[in-house]
């Protein structure tokens, strides 16, 4: 009893939902269309309704194993076999393994005799047994409004539609009905007011001979749905729908650090160069090293084994290897390990969208660690400017969610007014390096800037780059009174600074001998000192002994001579009387 | 005497190019069900082979709901449809056959006579 009812739980208000398996799209929806409800897609002519109907079916199969039920009153059966295998869909084996069903309904004005009153119940009991001999849970009606042109009398077509759509969520499947887009309404026979659950619109516009498809929610009665108009396109695997807003800021962030294969540039970052799954622009004028900068990041890449996609808008592969050979950046063998793949392609060749799409494709193929655009600009100059932002948009919030590491470059005319036109994608951007060119002293020099670096202590100070024949390397330019300094001026600069070093080099040598000699002469004249204060020592000492015995031989015949006068006083101590004699001695 | 109407021979159904030794007319008719418009549309086919192909004429009445697989082959939308599926080329008529005017026009009976003459 228990058991019987488990899923239950969730709240009853909740819609259930049929996944369409069509990539984006089920994230606009919150999940699908209205499981067990039909859903109006109208569009005009060759806006893709009917792929987006087959794809419904096709993924319901593969994905869901969901059987579904193709009925069209346009196409034959074989015309629409051949028209989906060119998005990859194999219906004729899924019809052979009873999982796909086709039905062409044949209607043909001119074999058609009203003859009174009728009813369209073989169209229901076809139907009918389509649906129940594989077991379908998926239904498409493609498109309905061909009975329109094909039977005479509307009155009665309005009122079978009507039954028809009631039958369907009857019978519990998910059906999508196509219409084609009418003048003033959604469509052109008024279906969307049998059709009241989910509406899509779906769009071929042509912007600046560029055309983009869109897709729209007009509607879903009792769920949540992404109202705007997303781009969408028709691939070589099928639809997708590429939402722009509907992506949250919630992916997640690797922590690694990658190196840029420039070491003074990571000692620039921090000591330790990107992060991973970051996004990195790369500015700069025309010739200043965008490309080479890019190509030492995809190197340094390959040597750690990371696999690199390059797609270039500018280089064919072939040239773009032999131009970094000239620095002695080798990229062939990693072409060859298969760790570096090129896509090159001219960004005219197709839309946006399209562009977007291979993309993607060759990232899912290649799962690569890195991906490098050069130039992202070229590429944005294939649509609008807000159409480029949007596509940029995505494309980095695709890579951020696979935690791909990205390196864009771009192209600015030079000056400053387009540095800040480049804000808006910065933006988007982790990290942002400037590559610039200094003119003067009639040369153009080359000078890097972190403009920016998410998340990471980074140097604010300007490097000169330089590019030789064994690669980059960064300079410090030199910044001093006279401004800041660079290519041979720096050079110069060098050489001067130099040339004062070495004279207060030869200056102080030149005073630390002469100090040198003033310490010796000195050192002598102590010497002399010293020796004649040893002798005066030896004077004393030999005064003081001669002193010494003089009075000791006194005392004695003092002594003597007063015992032998029998004095009893002794008058004045004797050593006194030594001092007076003393004194008495030098005073002549 | 009442007529009865011909029977239908299924060999003439099944190859309408060589049906059946008088060589006038197959007539099919598709219904669903027993509703009225069944009964109208049938009662008036009966009535059409008797008097106006005088029982020349192979009749085969299908009821989808009977035979559904039927109604796919036959590309049977509306109900009822009768299908003249010999004298070349089909013709389809779709209602109850009640429009005299319609019917006799859709059916093209000037070439099912010629066909016959032949």
């Amino acid at each position: 009893m228990k058991t019987a009812r488990p899923r239950r739980s969730r709240p009853p208000s909740r819609l259930p939902k049929c996944p369409t398996g069509i990539q984006g799209l089920d994230e606009i929806t919150g999940g699908g269309l209205p499981r067990g409800r039909p859903t109006l897609v109208c569009g005009g002519a060759g806006c893709g309704k009917t792929l987006f109907a087959a794809e419904f079916l096709v993924r319901g199969v593969v994905q869901f194993n969901e059987p579904g039920v193709f009925m069209t009153f346009e196409e034959t059966a074989v015309e629409l076999r051949a028209n989906v295998a060119s998005l990859g869909f194999d219906l004729a084996s899924l019809e052979r393994q009873e999982k796909i069903l086709i039905d062409h309904v044949h209607v043909e004005r001119s074999e058609i005799h009203e003859t009174g009153d009728y009813d369209l119940e073989g169209l229901f009991v076809r139907l009918n047994l389509a649906i129940d001999s594989i077991g379908a849970k998926r239904v498409v009606l493609d498109t309905l409004e061909a009975l329109f042109a094909g039977l005479p009398n509307e009155a009665i077509l309005r009122a079978e539609l009507r039954r028809l759509f009631r039958w369907l969520k009857d019978k519990g499947v998910t059906a999508i009905i196509t219409a084609e887009r009418g003048r003033e309404q959604l469509t052109r026979h008024g279906m969307e007011e049998y059709v009241s659950d989910c509406v899509i619109l779906l769009d071929h516009r042509v912007n600046n001979q560029i055309a983009t498809r869109h897709l729209r929610v007009v509607k879903y009665r009792g769920a949540l749905h992404g109202t705007n108009e997303f781009p969408f396109l028709i691939g070589e695997k099928g639809i997708s729908v590429l939402p722009i807003t509907s992506l949250a800021l919630n992916h997640k962030v690797p922590e690694g650090r990658i190196p840029t294969g420039i070491p003074r540039l990571d000692a620039m970052l921090g000591g330790r160069g990107f992060f991973r799954g970051s996004s990195i622009l790369l500015t700069g004028t025309p010739g200043t090293g965008k490309t080479i900068v890019s190509a030492n990041f995809a190197q340094a890449a390959g040597r750690r084994g990371e696999r690199v996609l390059f797609v270039s808008f500018e280089e064919s592969p072939d040239q773009l290897i032999r131009n970094m050979l000239s620095i002695g950046l080798r990229l062939e063998p990693l072409v060859r390990r298969g760790l570096l793949r090129f896509h090159s392609a001219r960004p005219s060749l197709y839309g946006l969208e399209m562009h977007l799409a291979t993309l993607f494709k060759e990232i899912a193929t290649f799962r690569p660690h890195i991906v490098i655009v050069d130039p992202v600009t070229s590429l944005m100059e294939a649509g609008t400017d807000f159409e480029g932002k949007a596509m940029v948009t995505r494309l980095i919030d695709y890579l951020k969610a696979q935690q791909i590491t990205s390196l864009f470059t771009s192209l600015t005319q030079g000056g400053h007014a387009l540095q800040q036109s480049e804000a808006s994608m910065s933006s988007l951007m982790d990290a942002w390096l400037l590559l610039q060119d200094f003119e003067g002293n009639g040369e153009r020099n080359r000078v890097l800037y972190v403009l920016k670096a998410r998340g990471m202590a980074h140097s604010n100070q300007i490097r000169e780059f330089l590019i030789s024949n064994r690669g980059i390397d960064l300079v410090d330019a030199y910044i001093g009174p006279s401004g800041v300094l660079t290519g041979s001026a720096r050079a110069a600069q060098d050489s001067r600074e130099q040339a004062e070093a070495l004279t207060r080099q030869q200056e102080a040598g030149r005073r630390k001998q002469e100090l040198q000699r003033h310490r010796a002469s000195l050192e002598r004249q102590i010497d002399g000192l010293k020796s004649e204060h040893e002798a005066g020592t030896d004077e004393l000492r030999q005064i003081d002994e001669q002193v010494g015995v003089q009075t000791r031989l006194l005392s004695a015949e003092r002594t003597e001579l007063g015992r032998l006068r029998q004095a009893d006083v002794p008058t004045v101590p004797v050593s006194r009387r030594i001092r007076q004699t003393k004194s008495a001695q030098h005073s002549p | 005497m009442k007529k009865r109407p011909p029977r239908t021979s299924i060999r003439a159904v099944r190859d309408p190019v060589n049906p059946w030794p008088l060589r006038t007319c197959v007539l099919r008719l598709f219904v669903a069900g027993a509703s009225v418009r069944s009964h109208q549309a049938i009662l008036r086919v009966r009535e059409l082979c008797a008097n106006e192909l005088k029982g020349q004429c192979a009749l085969e009445v299908i009821d989808i709901y009977q035979q559904p697989g039927l109604a796919r082959d036959s590309q049977i939308l509306a109900t009822p449809t009768l299908i003249r599926e010999f004298p070349r080329p089909i013709r389809r008529l779709i209602g109850n056959l009640t429009n005299q005017a319609q019917l006799l026009a859709g059916l093209d009976l000037g070439s099912v006579r010629e066909a016959a003459l032949r």
